[in-house]
């Protein structure tokens, strides 16, 4: 399912003094089955970006076109349609969670989709073991009594259980710790891999990003100032900086050494790849 | 109060701390023997997954909360002593993670008069003291604004100014840069440093990014409710294996030096910083 | 129409009306709503009339915006139109079917409706022109002379402090909530009551907890600042009273004082009594 984003402008409380522009003629297409990465400081439009993806924003002109279906262009039942191929997972989406047991709250998406009990069933003991915790074990529970973590992957596997041909993630990883952030980007990943959807992560983390996706979508002022991939969008440092970004420390590091060892690549961002081709300089 | 007490700002002397539950055998232990005292003036790092009594032990710093077993002496007063709750709470200050949920006026500067005013100051006393501690954060420009109007960095570095305006000895920061971007984890974290250095004010940091501890005097490592490292920066970070298993990161110079080691490159095993690495691959 | 009530909004113009210290604001107020109630001529209403459209002017604030406070209560407001008009006993002057209408109703009706007009765009004033948090100080001034109440002045005013406080962050939080269910397919939109009452759950429920949860925290965070109640606290800001304010308080005594006269000379204008 491709989603194409066509001239999309959206303007905050227009005509009052309070009026702000956070997104400025966007034009991107994200291929089906893609895994895309937005970065960009707060405010530079990213949330604002991925609302209209599954229109919970109205842009202010353009449009979104998913799978050559115009989203503004639908009637009210449509969109609720759409919406149910569109998982959007919002920041912190444990504060979402309201229901007495884990399995009635990851239960919620697909009811409303329309399905068969034993297809809500089936769906929610699948995107509870995706996300990595035992089904048998914590169905009966409230998501209440659950740790930060666990209740974090209650609530993605809320939106996995839609089985969405989109996946968006609003910085899945804020505020867990390293081993939580670890487990959740790993389980990400293999999502993506076996089932093919196309993936849409925000992340403050260049660092996370630069683990994960094919293409780097970066963002400033409600524009767009790359749409690349990791390798060709982490190599332009200055300009990161100058949008108040930063590019992972091996990175860094490799700029420096270019000094010593003119040859050495610049375009890594990952400990693993910055060993082998700091071995491989070495070495000769 | 002898030499040796004086010098100290806060001493944890075997603690255990529990929280009870209606069925005994599911209290949970969230500290067990915790041993350590922290220098007036010193920058320390706790780090610890979620769950290895982080939290709990900040909460000890500041008398929310007391001790199942053991004592906690801050300036030299036992937190338990509640005739010395007060001057305990107003010489160990506390930001904590949720930005939001400390701010308690509807204008900042209101805000950051908070603190003082709890402690009885006279009101013009009050005024040049939230007006130092605004500065001191350069966050004046911002003194009428409204608080929900500012980024999340914005909104910790009133947290931070409301603190300063008590004029405490030291600050407990429980994970503050949290739930913050990067450019808010960088403003709040130039905050700290420079209180630590510029103010010689003592900082107990809690946080899940190594980075902002690379440059403190002390890390203590927590893993459930036990101190299991305690040392300089660079003795901690080495240990890339044992920090790796109990769920915790290594700053990336660290790790990448542990893997070109490995690969039996001979460079130091306790590179923190880029600076570090460029020289020992540059000789 | 929410954006219609006026009433609790502050509308910044740095005007001598906005300067005035909330206290005297406080008291002017409440005493132009006793007032009000007790005028029982024309005269008095004109009065209270020129009064409120001076205060308007000095204010700097567009009287539209004023009116459209009255927009929100209009209901209300024909309501007692029409109950009055038509439950007045007295000289009837029309009739349909089995209702009349009474001289007298007609005057109950109008006066009852400039009342009510005159109550919301008296109240809508001061508090247009007066920040809240300042309206709250103001308020837990004035709560220090009212026995019983007294007892608990700074609880309240910390509590509606608080109040004030949050209400931006708990309004996107709701926001929030509310997208992130509708991602999960909740549809608010369409229905029946009572199903649209229940898909308030999962808008509701969040909201309480972390509400709670807010509040926990900052309890905790309130603590760790020492605070202990309103006992030996100090204030950074000091209400004073500047000379604008007994100005003010000159004029107040002089409303008071035209009301009197008023009411006791009685003088007749449209409808002798």
């Amino acid at each position: 399912m491709p989603v194409e984003i066509k001239n999309l402008t959206h303007i905050y409380s227009q005509g009052s003094p309070f009026e702000f522009q956070a997104l400025d003629d966007i034009n991107i297409t994200i291929e089906d089955g893609s895994f895309i990465g937005i970065i960009g400081h707060t405010g530079s439009g990213k949330s604002t970006l991925i609302q209209h993806l599954n229109g919970l924003l109205n842009p202010t002109s353009g449009t979104v076109i998913v799978d050559g279906m115009d989203i503004f262009a639908q009637k009210k039942s449509e969109l609720i349609q759409l919406r149910h191929r569109i998982g959007l997972v919002f920041q912190y989406p444990e504060h979402q969670l309201f229901e007495e047991t884990v399995h009635k709250d990851v239960a919620f998406g697909p009811k409303n989709q329309g399905l068969t009990e034993e297809e809500v069933d089936d769906r929610v003991r699948n995107s509870i073991k995706m996300v990595g915790l035992d089904y048998d074990e914590v169905k009966d529970k409230s998501p209440f009594e659950l740790s930060g973590g666990q209740m974090r992957r209650v609530a993605i596997a809320g939106v996995l259980a839609m089985e969405p041909s989109v996946l968006i993630l609003d910085e899945p990883t804020a505020g867990l710790d390293p081993r939580g952030r670890d487990e959740i980007l790993a389980q990400i990943k293999t999502m993506h891999q076996k089932n093919k959807n196309t993936v849409i992560l925000v992340s403050h983390s260049m660092e996370d990003i630069g683990k994960l996706v094919e293409k780097i979508l970066v963002m400033n002022e409600g524009k767009i100032v790359y749409f690349d991939t990791p390798n060709r969008v982490f190599t332009e440092i200055e300009t990161l900086e100058k949008i108040g970004l930063a590019v992972p420390e091996v990175t860094y590091l490799m700029r420096r050494l270019k000094k010593k060892y003119p040859e050495i690549r610049e375009d890594i961002f990952t400990v693993e790849a910055a060993k082998n081709e700091i071995l491989r300089v070495i070495r000769g | 109060m002898t030499m040796e007490t004086e010098k100290k700002m806060i001493e944890v002397q075997n603690v255990r701390f529990v929280y009870p539950h209606n069925n005994e055998e599911e209290n949970v232990i969230a500290l067990d023997g915790v041993d350590f005292h922290i220098n007036k003036g010193e920058f320390v790092g706790i780090i610890g997954h979620n769950g290895s009594g982080k939290s709990t032990l900040a909460k000890l710093f500041n008398a929310i909360i007391f001790p199942t077993q053991g004592d906690v002496w801050v300036n030299g007063f036992n937190t338990k002593d509640q005739e010395h709750l007060w001057d305990i709470r107003q010489t160990a200050g506390m930001v904590f993670q949720n930005p939001d949920n400390q701010l308690v006026a509807t204008i900042v500067e209101d805000d950051v008069a908070f603190g003082p005013e709890n402690l009885g100051v006279p009101p013009l006393e009050i005024r040049t003291r939230v007006d130092q501690a605004l500065a001191i954060v350069e966050m004046q420009a911002y003194a009428h604004q409204k608080p929900h109007q500012l980024s999340g960095g914005q909104k910790q570095r009133i947290a931070i100014a409301g603190i300063l305006a008590m004029e405490p000895e030291c600050i407990i920061f429980d994970e503050p840069t949290a739930m913050l971007d990067p450019s808010g984890r960088r403003e709040v974290m130039t905050t700290i440093r420079k209180l630590n250095q510029d103010k010689n004010m003592t900082v107990i940091h809690i946080t899940h990014y190594m980075s902002e501890i690379i440059g403190a005097d002390r890390i203590i490592v927590l893993d459930k409710g036990k101190i299991v490292m305690e040392g300089t920066p660079e003795t901690i970070f080495k240990n890339v294996q044992a920090l790796k298993k109990i769920g915790l990161d290594v700053p990336p110079m660290t790790e990448l030096a542990y893997e070109l080691r490995n690969e039996g490159i001979n460079i130091r095993d306790n590179i923190l910083s880029i600076d570090e690495m460029v020289e020992a691959l540059c000789q | 129409m929410l954006k219609d009530v006026t009433i609790g909004q502050f509308y910044p113009t740095g005007s001598i009306i906005h300067k005035l210290d909330p206290r005297t604001k406080i008291l002017l107020t409440t005493a132009f709503v006793v007032i009000l109630f007790f005028i029982n001529n024309l005269w008095g209403y004109l009065a209270a009339f020129l009064l409120l459209g001076v205060i308007i002017l000095m204010s700097k604030i567009p009287v539209g915006y004023i009116l459209r406070g009255i927009k929100g209560l209009v209901l209300i407001i024909l309501l007692t139109v029409i109950l009055n008009l038509f439950m007045t006993p007295g000289a009837v002057i029309a009739s349909f079917g089995p209702v009349n209408i009474t001289l007298e109703g007609v005057k109950i009706a109008v006066f009852m409706a400039l009342r009510l007009i005159f109550l919301v765009i008296g109240t809508s004033i001061m508090t247009l022109t007066t920040a809240p948090i300042d309206l709250t100080d103001g308020m837990e001034w004035c709560m220090k002379f009212i026995p019983f109440v007294r007892r608990f002045a700074h609880e309240l005013a910390m509590m509606m402090s608080i109040a004030l406080r949050f209400i931006p962050t708990l309004m996107e939080e709701t926001d929030r909530i509310m997208k992130a269910q509708k991602a999960r397919g909740a549809n608010f939109e369409t229905g029946n009551i009572i199903s649209r009452a229940k898909n308030l759950i999962p808008i509701l429920v969040p909201l309480f907890i972390s509400a709670f949860r807010r509040a926990d925290e900052l309890a905790t965070a309130m603590e760790a600042r020492c605070y202990r109640g309103g006992e030996n606290r100090t204030r950074m800001k000091q209400l004073i009273f500047a000379r604008r304010d007994v100005v003010a308080f000159v004029v107040m005594f002089l409303m008071i004082a035209g009301f009197l006269a008023t009411t006791i000379i009685n003088i007749p204008l449209l409808f002798p009594l």
